[in-house]
């Protein structure tokens, strides 16, 4: 076959077409993966909340409550309830003192704010020493361990700034950013303990009807 | 050529990564752990295969001059498709590879073959070279990786080998990945020339 | 976010060649002679920046208005080959000898992955357009940085008696290894 010729209107057509093409074959994966890739995220989120906060059996991401922590960050408050009654509240809390920017966690509070469990969702911390941040805070290890903890019955800063909990070996500024990003959780919570409990009294009248 | 030197010299003779020093940003990139080197080479087989049929398909019909862009186009299409496929069915892994997905798009790899091969050659060449070029590189990036993993932190495809207080971190960090891929290439250089 | 924060942190502490890995290709490509890194850098900058306006107001403008974001990636990398080879045109015709000096940089950037990350990188971070434009040159800074420095070291390599295997390729990547060692000392810095 011969090739076609460089000219401007065969250029410019050749150009058309394939990118209409590009474009159409696209937009069909789009559609096709659109709810796979949703779904994927609300399973990313629902894993998170579960491991967390479990035994509840509302859908804690349908009255997720977006609050704003004093200093400044996003915060995401997922009320976890059984049977309409508040079991604890998943909190996905943040910092932006890691050792490399910002530290995303999910927080689990029982309602009085006692730790039930956390997982951490974002960092950059550095390989090895500050990322092992998913695990050191839940090892029953000397004083590593926040869970069962409560940020203000307890002293949750790391030993050498005169807390009770053991720093990451070689890794206390990761630390330090980890136990505030749990402080800001529990500050935003019981400063919006109202917002979230009149979110809960809103809730019964829903719930009933279908009960 | 026959189609299995065809296919094999993307492995040894020709590899992206040991020999043409090509495609290295996601080489040293996602070469922490095994398993994302693994994914990182499938994924860009995959676009290598499918651009490299698309290409030598619809090579009659493209002027000349317009080559490149088209070939760009192409395979810029195939990278969004993987982008959302992986980002469905394996959102863990879309998260390790992060930007270099979409950066399939300049790995050198691809477009050079487009450009040096597909378009000169029949489809089912192109797919053979596609493959045994992205199998290849694949290869090279699984290597380093488990050399990484297994140096960095004592682990290979996520096995423990050995505790990783005996690792070397640096392994896993950024100066790790050139100083790895160096004696890597150092090693191969070597063998080759004995061979 | 204060911008002196974005500048040393596009700069030093994510060093876009010795800590995120992009456009290592002319890295190790075009870094044998420290006024070819220089030339190499000039045209870097040039296009990264308006490729970064470029993308942003193509992300905000057309893609996020029409829901059209999953075409990110084919739209920015048509209007980055689109906008280097604009760019080389109107050097040719205004600046004949700022041409001379970039002019065969630029047909490479199409393939300089730092381009299109650092336009993904933008819309990821959520930057504003003033933000944006920072982040974009004071990375090619970065980059230039990084270059430069790793040309000169290369230049005096070149006098060295290297073991036989290790010639060429492998030593220059060991080389890069040890600057980016050096280059960790920052992080932390931000």
């Amino acid at each position: 076959m011969a090739k076609t010729e460089s000219t401007l209107k065969n250029m410019v057509l050749t150009l058309l077409v394939i990118t209409v093409i590009a474009g159409a074959s696209l937009g069909f994966v789009y559609k096709l993966t659109k709810e796979p890739i949703a779904l994927a995220k609300l399973n990313k989120q629902q894993t998170a909340i579960k491991e967390v906060v479990p035994g509840f059996n509302n859908n804690p991401g349908e009255e997720v409550l977006e609050l704003t922590s004093k200093e400044g960050f996003n915060i995401k408050v997922f009320p976890a309830r059984k049977d309409g009654e508040l079991i604890g509240v998943a909190i996905e809390t943040m910092t932006n003192t890691g050792f490399g920017g910002d530290v995303k966690i999910m927080v689990g509070l029982k309602p009085d704010g006692t730790i039930i469990n956390y997982q951490v969702l974002e960092h950059k911390e550095t390989p090895g020493l500050g990322t092992k941040m998913d695990v050191w805070f839940k090892t029953d290890k000397g004083h590593q361990s926040v869970l069962g903890k409560h940020p203000e019955k307890n002293n949750l800063t790391v030993s050498k700034d005169g807390g009770e909990v053991d720093a990451i070996t070689a890794a206390t500024i990761s630390s330090r950013a980890f136990l505030k990003a749990v402080r800001v959780a529990y500050d935003t919570y019981t400063e919006n303990s109202g917002k979230i409990a009149s979110a809960q009294n809103s809730q019964p009248t829903a719930e009933g009807g279908v009960q | 050529m026959n189609q299995w030197k065809n296919f094999s010299k993307g492995f040894f003779k020709e590899n992206a990564v040991f020999t043409l020093l090509l495609g290295m940003c996601p080489t040293l990139g996602v070469t922490s752990s095994a398993i994302n080197g693994l994914g990182m080479g499938l994924a860009t087989t995959f676009v290598l295969v499918m651009s490299n049929l698309v290409v030598a398909l619809i090579k009659d019909f493209i002027p000349d001059k317009v080559r490149i862009p088209s070939f760009i186009v192409v395979i810029a299409t195939f990278v969004t498709i993987v982008e959302m496929i992986m980002q469905a069915y394996l959102p863990s892994l879309f998260d390790a590879l992060g930007l270099f997905i979409p950066l399939i798009v300049v790995n050198c790899v691809v477009l050079g073959r487009a450009e040096a091969f597909a378009s000169k050659n029949s489809p089912v060449s192109s797919i053979i070279d596609g493959l045994g070029m992205g199998l290849g590189f694949a290869m090279a990036l699984t290597i380093l990786g488990s050399v990484r993993e297994l140096l960095g932190s004592g682990k290979l495809f996520g096995n423990v080998i050995y505790p990783d207080q005996y690792g070397m971190l640096v392994f896993v960090l950024a100066p790790g990945a050139f100083i790895a891929l160096g004696y890597l290439i150092a090693f191969i250089n070597r063998v080759k020339e004995k061979a | 976010m204060s911008y002196i924060l974005i500048v040393i942190s596009a700069i030093f502490v994510n060093n876009i060649v010795l800590s995120q890995f992009l456009g290592i290709c002319p890295f190790l490509g075009v870094s044998k002679k420290i006024s070819t890194g220089v030339g190499m850098t000039g045209a870097v900058t040039f296009v990264m920046v308006i490729a970064t306006i470029v993308t942003y107001l193509v992300q905000k403008l057309v893609l996020d208005p029409f829901g059209l974001a999953y075409l990110q990636t084919i739209s920015f990398i048509l209007v980055i080959a689109a906008l280097v080879q604009l760019v080389e045109i109107i050097l040719k015709k205004v600046s004949p000898p700022l041409y001379q000096a970039l002019g065969v940089f630029l047909p490479l950037i199409t393939t300089n992955c730092t381009i299109l990350g650092v336009a993904i990188m933008t819309i990821q971070k959520d930057l504003n357009l003033v933000e944006a434009v920072v982040f974009s040159a004071s990375t090619a800074v970065g980059f230039g940085l990084a270059l430069i420095t790793f040309a000169g070291i290369r230049e005096q390599l070149e006098l060295v008696d290297v073991p036989k295997g290790m010639r060429g390729t492998p030593i220059a990547l060991i080389v890069a290894g040890l600057l980016a060692l050096a280059f960790m000392g920052f992080a932390g810095l931000v």
